[in-house]
């Protein structure tokens, strides 16, 4: 009568089996260490160039990175089907160049670069030349004041970097000159012209913020100033000087970003991923990327890594639920429901997202209170409740940006139909069975959802589930033997407490 | 009393505990067929199932099963003084309304509490758009007449229905509990809000043990009645309506709930395929050895009804030295 469990271990040996070879292939073949400390940190820079071609031959030039301080370029790819594509290395700019004869439609064209962190790197740049035929001379309102301000400044400096801050805090304490003066141009134009003025050679570089899982990183403005070969980087609107720790020079020798001929509506979008390769691989980094068996989520385009990372992370919260129903028996409030909790945790970072998370259900209990004496249906109640919901959720961005509290806007990352469905289970629930069980079953998706999130956000699962996807099949043979566990749950150990020991 | 976990785990299972998650592998999903649950889910297939094999249940005074019909309840009722509403795939007891008494359009709920009848409509309502039932699907709301409690087993309860569970595997009964309402379970009998279980002796119909809480009690907490005193009457025939039950859903672990109706005499409540465990606790048993016992048996479901019993009345008798011992 007992159905046989061989079928079932079977199953598990051979989940285990190729989860383990998977895993310990990619290990010994590609050199990707266990533990996510003995790396170099490298960052993959994907760009998406979109534009609608007119059917006439299309040449497309796109200004691409190359070693400069702080980053050294390891490797770079493009992924342009049909297009020819040559990489023009003239001294001190690099662009990548596509052509075609004829295209129609919409075109995708990638380009991705491997940049190495290399703290203490530095790069001589040649400054660019002054432009002579651009000179103020003083006539009409808005170099009148252009001048001024420059004035100012010179008084105020030492030396060319000097200049530049200064010039930077003049435009803003003098609003109402900087506010006239950015009818004409840009700020960032108006101080490059002073500068060059001033007889200083200065630039405006187009930087990337490079952040872990970016998509659609936009490329930021700022102030290259030379002294000699030294130079200096300015935010145009702070005047902070300096690099930041995470930023790249994409575009920085006073041409354009992009250049396209026959094509239209152009788009760049940036995605960014940190790769943490071990040091070894960084130099066979190039003549990997065609092997075949490289069967990674690595030889995806960037922005569906970075989708992945977290994907990855799924099966990992996954199975801390199996576990804690079927070990510990610990009572949620649906199922995964503490699963996607966890996830928006990790959006909206720990306490902001348990803040709002207590919030955001016992304003929603009591309005769902409220609504039950309207005497509704089920449908039209949970309507209600999810509209509630997101008012809830934009009363306090509002009131959070209000007073300053920008992080709080995160609370948007909450999943807001499933919330609803947790207010109208919970509110049922205190109906029926009072509000000591709403408190244990809200307690039991919490503590859950916290065990997930620090599971989820451990450094070393992040990096085994991302690097390793053989452990995928390991997980899922864990399930399969959790699903068989027919012994005692921890809980019931306590249920149970008048049977155990001496009585 | 809590000593380590891994003492307490082999204490468990060295007293035969059935754990949940052996109940759900090695019990309901081996001996449910899963066609057969929703005779157990929906209350009105139960109950049309059981008038088609005979077996005693409550009337059945009216079905509602449109929001249109939810005008006409007073029509529908007859003009019935006494009457209890239920969700046909409610679980756990959500969403049972009882009225034990009405008067010029004031109606009496068991608890008390005098509402109108808009309330009972609105509640209707809220049954039909499937508010008590699992994943929120469609219901119908079933009314049926009121039970009226034999007065002997009426005595040790406070209020509400005591009703009496057994648990009927391959159509053999193998334990049973009595569940008395209290003050502390608002007149539900529901176990886990705080009702009294009587652990009940298979072979006598006499109670053995008795908890609220898990924890034993000795007494009734509101009647103060002595539960060792419990003896309920014509336990023989309950034993083979619970076997009959068994037999008309071809379920092979099954919960059957049952009452002692005056006027009617031993009916059937309703039934679960998913029946829970602290009727371990209210028997101070594990219902391990019971189960194995009965799955040693090469042709439990050709046995006839009569032969099960018997079968139960010679193993699963309560020791006499286990009566109340403590």
């Amino acid at each position: 009568m007992k159905p046989s469990r061989t079928p079932l271990f079977a199953i598990v040996g051979l989940l285990l089996l190729v989860g383990s070879s998977m895993t310990w292939y990619r290990h010994q073949a590609f050199d990707v260490p266990w533990m996510p400390g003995e790396k170099r940190q490298v960052w993959s820079i994907e760009a998406k160039l979109e534009f609608i071609a007119r059917g006439e031959p299309v040449k497309v030039s796109f200004a691409i990175p190359d070693t400069q301080n702080g980053f050294e370029r390891i490797a770079d790819h493009t992924a342009s089907p049909g297009y020819g594509l040559a990489f023009i290395d003239t001294p001190g700019e690099r662009r990548a160049e596509w052509s075609i004869r004829s295209a129609r439609g919409k075109q995708t064209l990638y380009y991705r670069v491997d940049m190495q962190v290399e703290t203490g790197l530095n790069i001589p740049q040649a400054p660019p030349e002054l432009v002579e035929n651009r000179k103020l001379m003083g006539s009409g309102p808005m170099d009148t004041s252009a001048l001024q301000l420059l004035e100012n400044a010179l008084e105020r400096s030492a030396d060319h970097f000097t200049l530049a801050r200064e010039l930077i805090k003049a435009f803003n304490s003098q609003q109402q000159s900087a506010d006239f003066l950015a009818q004409k141009q840009t700020r960032s134009r108006w101080l490059v012209q002073l500068l060059n003025q001033a007889e200083v050679p200065a630039r405006e570089v187009l930087m990337l913020n490079l952040e872990d899982g970016r998509r659609r990183q936009p490329l930021v403005t700022y102030l290259q100033v030379f002294d000699g070969e030294e130079f200096q980087l300015f935010n145009p609107q702070t005047g902070k000087q300096g690099r930041g720790k995470n930023q790249m020079m994409w575009e920085y020798h006073s041409g354009a970003l992009l250049d396209i001929i026959g094509g239209a509506k152009s788009n760049v979008w940036f995605s960014i991923i940190d790769q943490e390769v071990p040091a070894s691989q960084v130099l066979e980094l190039e003549r990997q990327e065609d092997s075949l068996l490289d069967f990674s989520i690595h030889s995806l385009p960037v922005e569906e890594q970075t989708m992945f990372k977290g994907i990855l992370l799924i099966p990992v919260g996954v199975l801390v639920v199996v576990f804690m129903r079927v070990l510990v028996g610990l009572r949620t409030s649906g199922t995964f429901m503490p699963v996607l909790i966890a996830m928006s945790f990790i959006q909206t970072s720990l306490w902001i997202g348990l803040i709002g998370f207590v919030l955001i259900v016992g304003i929603g209990l009591l309005i769902r209170g409220y609504l039950s004496y309207l005497n509704l249906l089920l449908v039209a109640r949970i309507s209600a409740v999810i509209m509630t919901v997101i008012g809830i959720i934009a009363v306090f961005s509002v009131l959070a940006y209000q007073l300053g509290l920008s992080e709080a806007l995160k609370i948007t990352f909450f999943p807001m139909i499933i919330l609803s469905w947790t207010i109208e289970r919970m509110s049922i629930l205190w109906e029926e069975e009072g509000a000591k069980e709403v408190f244990i079953q809200s307690g039991g998706s919490l503590i859950v959802a916290l065990v997930a999130y620090m599971v989820m956000t451990n450094d070393l699962i992040r990096h085994l589930t991302f690097n390793f996807i053989g452990l995928q099949a390991i997980f899922m043979a864990l399930a399969i033997l959790l699903g068989s566990y027919t012994g005692y749950r921890l809980l019931e150990l306590r249920r149970f407490r008048f049977f155990t020991g001496s009585r | 009393m809590f000593g380590s976990p891994i003492s307490a785990f082999f204490d468990l299972k060295s007293r035969g505990i059935l754990g949940m998650n052996r109940r759900n592998i090695a019990y309901i999903s081996r001996y449910n067929k899963r066609h057969a649950f929703p005779l157990v889910d929906n209350k009105l297939l139960t109950k049309t199932l059981a008038i088609e094999f005979q077996v005693a249940v409550p009337e059945l005074i009216a079905v509602i099963d449109s929001q249109h019909d939810v005008q006409l309840l007073e029509k529908k009722l007859q003009g019935r003084k006494k009457f209890c509403i239920k969700p046909a795939k409610g679980s756990g007891g959500k969403g049972i309304l009882v009225i034990c008494a009405s008067e010029q359009g004031e109606y009496l709920r068991s608890n008390g509490q005098a509402i109108s009848l808009m309330d009972i409509q609105r509640h209707i309502s809220n049954i039909l758009a499937g508010l008590f039932s699992l994943g929120g699907a469609v219901d119908v709301a079933v009314i049926e007449d009121l039970i009226e409690v034999d007065p002997d087993m009426g005595r040790f309860s406070h209020e509400g229905v005591p009703d009496i569970r057994l648990i009927v595997f391959r159509g053999v009964p193998v334990m049973a509990m009595m569940r008395l309402a209290c003050t502390a379970s608002q007149g539900k009998a529901n176990l886990h809000q705080g009702a009294v279980g009587v652990g009940i002796d298979i072979a006598s119909g006499r109670a053995v043990h008795a908890v609220q809480h898990d924890t034993p009690i000795q007494h009734h907490p509101d009647t103060g009645l002595a539960l060792k005193d419990l003896v309920i009457p014509s336990w023989h025939c309950l034993l083979e309506l619970g076997c009959a039950c068994a037999d008309m859903t071809g379920l092979g672990f099954l919960g059957v709930d049952l009452v002692m109706d005056k006027t009617i005499g031993p009916a059937l409540l309703e039934l679960n395929a998913r029946p829970g465990l602290s009727i371990q606790i209210a028997n101070d048993a594990g219902l391990l050895p019971r189960l194995r016992k009965v799955e040693e048996l090469n042709r439990a479901e050709l046995m006839v009804v009569s032969q099960r019993v018997a079968f139960a009345e010679q193993h699963f008798a309560a020791a006499p030295a286990a009566v109340f011992s403590d």
